[in-house]
């Protein structure tokens, strides 16, 4: 899925992140902290930021996305304006979260890691988030859902978004 | 020297050896999938990621692999213990649980390194069924499929891409289970900095990487009512007998020129007239950049993976490059505008079929620049191994055929010509003609020993009229980005360079049948196209009688309006990322 970016909007993280490379691009494997330095700023390593670290530190950018690719900490999609994060620790799994993920992908028809094209959703499976007596729990932003059955997903979606409806057929 | 046994034989081998190294010396063979070494072209895949070559070793409890495992001192080895064995088993049935197994209708089938080991090893069930990662198929270029579902993940690929081509499109992307090799973003082909050499093909184990095969376009053109020209690269005829079970480096010229016959195609021509008159154009080009003080030094621009490769990484550059089309290019205009007029026929009755030791020249044909109006300068481009294809499909006898002549006017060539397949051959040729054009003397010997072999880089300083001609040669793009990174930071003295994107030059392209990690194959096609020159009774190209009679029929002067209009092209700046 495309997101456009924007980099006239984001022009003053670009510089910041410029800035970075050049200050630190002779530290050997530099390449992982300044992948964290942007989604830092950014939230997500969008295309044209990485293209931006390939030349700010002369790697081809196929070692870019390669390395980036590798470690689970990187996202390549801006989070939505909710994040839907379900807890798949032991407590929760065992109580249903599988589910319960399965459901909040199937309603809002993208994957988990993955953000919905209007901006507005996005799905984040979590490890254990320390409620453990309230399993399964799922939090849309700082919102907790404690003891939630598959059934109440549509709800609490529904409670973000009133034309939820859009993304049933999915 | 470390002193080690393997299966209780002695050896000694230089330290920073590998077991695998060791055990080769002994003669004593230890299977491989993903490992390869190309010493000549300082290739080596060590990622020992198949484990296919794991061995035991005395006194240890964990199996090692014998292609990245460093020998040392006292080391006892063997490589057909019980353990061993059973552990290689498993893995090759492993790799195969996650395989689609639809070998009999695989581009790679009979030429896949998986398929021979699951055969060495007996296998005869898939014991693992269960999920296979399955990736889309990228169709995207003209000359290579890429189907990664198919892929072992041996990683030769990018190590070709990388540290020898350095193109640097290729790479592995995600982890586990998901792994995929593939370009930045997951882009197609065709969005990338690929240059479409195709040496990634070449070294790839398994049908995860082919050609784009055109053989059915060919069949089609045949049995339509147009007018099917087909012509030959010179490194096809010492390479197509191996196809064949015919002695690596053989020339077969006459039975190649009798199947194109038996196929089908109305004239069958040779591209090496076409080198000829890429001869004299570029031997012109270069005398009136010498003389008019133009840009320094001449490029050699036959090859289409390396024209590619400057418009990304050196378009700040492209105006050292030859503004000469390559030679089937060349050869498609003139099929297409002199041929036709000479056969009473329109550019749109003709359908003219390049047979090329080239996945990049499928690319090439296509290019936008390459055509007049509708119609492309080359319509077909098929490799040396999809004409081995057809030849077998239509139930040739190759090796008994009769030696057959090239058809007339396109088919006469001198020495000149041939020696284009190997690297160092253009300029060579050019060097021949060049002289005589400067001097107006005859050049003696012809043979300039110092811009041959395989060495990656060769530079010569040839003496002409008491001008120095400071001469390089390369093969492989990561030569030529060496040498280009000279010229730009103006350390270089070079009048004109020769680059070929493939190892060995057009002999070792991507079309050709596989080298299954063999190189002296190389040299055995090269000795073959060295042989052929000497054979011939014309070895400079613009003693070649059918170039002077076109000249003056049809082109008028070299490098002349009408050259330019045919012959000649011009260069993109591309995105370096």
């Amino acid at each position: 899925m495309d997101f456009k970016f924007d980099i006239e909007k984001n022009m003053e993280k670009v510089r910041c992140l410029e800035t970075f490379i050049e200050k630190n691009r002779q530290v050997p494997g530099v390449l992982i902290p300044v992948l964290q330095e942007a989604q830092g700023l950014f939230g997500y390593l969008a295309r044209e930021v990485m293209e931006i670290i390939a030349r700010g530190l002369d790697v081809p950018v196929s070692k870019v996305f390669g390395v980036a690719t590798y470690y689970t900490q990187f996202t390549f999609m801006p989070k939505g304006e909710n994040d839907i994060s379900i807890c798949l620790g032991t407590a929760c799994y065992v109580k249903g979260a599988q589910e319960i993920l399965e459901e909040v992908q199937n309603i809002l028809g993208i994957k988990d890691g993955e953000t919905t094209p209007d901006l507005k959703f996005s799905i984040t499976s979590t490890r254990c988030v320390g409620d453990c007596s309230l399993a399964p729990v799922v939090l849309v932003n700082d919102d907790i859902y404690p003891n939630v059955n598959k059934k109440e997903v549509k709800d609490i979606i529904a409670k973000y978004k009133v034309e939820v409806e859009c993304y049933d057929h999915l | 020297m470390i002193k080690l046994t393997i299966n209780d034989k002695e050896v000694s081998v230089p330290e920073g050896s590998t077991i695998l190294d060791a055990a080769k010396q002994l003669k004593i063979k230890i299977p491989t999938l993903c490992h390869m070494s190309l010493y000549d072209i300082q290739f080596f895949n060590q990622s020992a990621s198949c484990r296919v070559c794991v061995v035991e070793q005395e006194g240890r409890n964990n199996l090692l692999p014998a292609c990245a495992t460093p020998v040392s001192e006292g080391m006892k080895i063997r490589t057909d213990t019980k353990k061993a064995i059973r552990a290689r088993r498993t893995i090759v049935e492993l790799l195969l649980s996650d395989h689609p197994n639809d070998c009999l209708i695989c581009a790679k089938n009979g030429d896949c390194e998986l398929q021979k080991i699951a055969a060495d090893l007996g296998i005869r069930e898939i014991k693992y069924p269960g999920e296979i990662a399955t990736f889309p198929t990228d169709n995207s270029s003209k000359s290579i499929v890429r189907n990664m579902t198919k892929c072992i993940l041996c990683k030769r690929c990018e190590t070709m891409c990388s540290s020898i081509q350095t193109v640097d499109v290729l790479t592995e992307i995600g982890r586990g289970f998901d792994t995929v090799m593939g370009a930045a973003f997951n882009l197609p082909m065709d969005e990338t900095t690929c240059t479409f050499c195709g040496q990634c093909l070449a070294v790839c184990p398994t049908g995860a990487l082919s050609e784009v095969n055109n053989v059915s376009k060919v069949w089609d053109a045949i049995n339509s009512d147009k007018v099917v020209i087909v012509q030959t690269a010179p490194a096809v005829r010492v390479a197509l007998g191996e196809e064949f079970g015919m002695e690596v480096g053989s020339l077969v010229t006459g039975k190649m020129v009798g199947a194109l016959r038996r196929i089908g195609f109305d004239r069958v021509f040779d591209t090496d007239f076409a080198a000829d008159l890429t001869i004299i154009e570029e031997a012109s080009e270069l005398i009136h950049r010498i003389q008019h003080g133009g840009k320094l030094p001449m490029l050699t621009s036959c090859c289409p993976a390396w024209v590619k490769f400057f418009e990304h990484q050196f378009s700040d550059m492209l105006d050292i490059p030859s503004s000469c089309k390559s030679p089937h290019e060349m050869f498609g205009a003139l099929s297409k505008t002199y041929f036709a007029e000479k056969m009473g026929l329109k550019a749109e009755d003709i359908i003219v079929v390049s047979v090329m030791p080239c996945v990049a020249k499928k690319y090439e044909a296509a290019r936008p620049e390459l055509s007049e109006g509708s119609s492309s300068d080359v319509d077909i481009v098929i490799t040396t191994r999809e004409l081995a294809l057809m030849i077998k499909e239509a139930s040739i006898d190759f090796e008994n055929l009769d030696d057959k002549e090239f058809d007339n006017p396109l088919g006469e060539s001198t020495g000149a010509s041939v020696i284009f397949g190997a690297t160092g051959g253009v300029i060579e040729a050019t060097l021949r003609t060049a002289y005589e054009f400067l001097t107006g003397k005859t050049l003696e010997n012809v043979e300039f020993s110092s811009l041959r072999g395989m060495q990656g880089i060769k530079e010569a300083t040839i003496d002409i009229n008491g001008m120095s001609i400071n001469i390089a040669v390369s093969h492989g793009l990561g030569n030529a980005r060496h040498l280009l990174e000279k010229i730009r930071s103006g350390k270089a003295n070079y009048h004109a360079i020769e680059i070929m994107a493939c190892p060995g030059g057009c002999i070792g392209g991507a079309g050709q049948p596989f080298h299954h990690g063999d190189l002296s194959i190389l040299d055995k096609r090269m000795n073959g196209l060295y042989k052929e020159d000497r054979g011939k009774t014309l070895r400079k190209s613009h003693e070649n009688p059918m170039i002077k009679k076109l000249y003056d029929e049809f082109l008028g002067e070299p490098y002349g309006e009408k050259a330019h209009e045919l012959l000649h092209t011009t260069y993109v700046a591309r995105k370096k990322i």
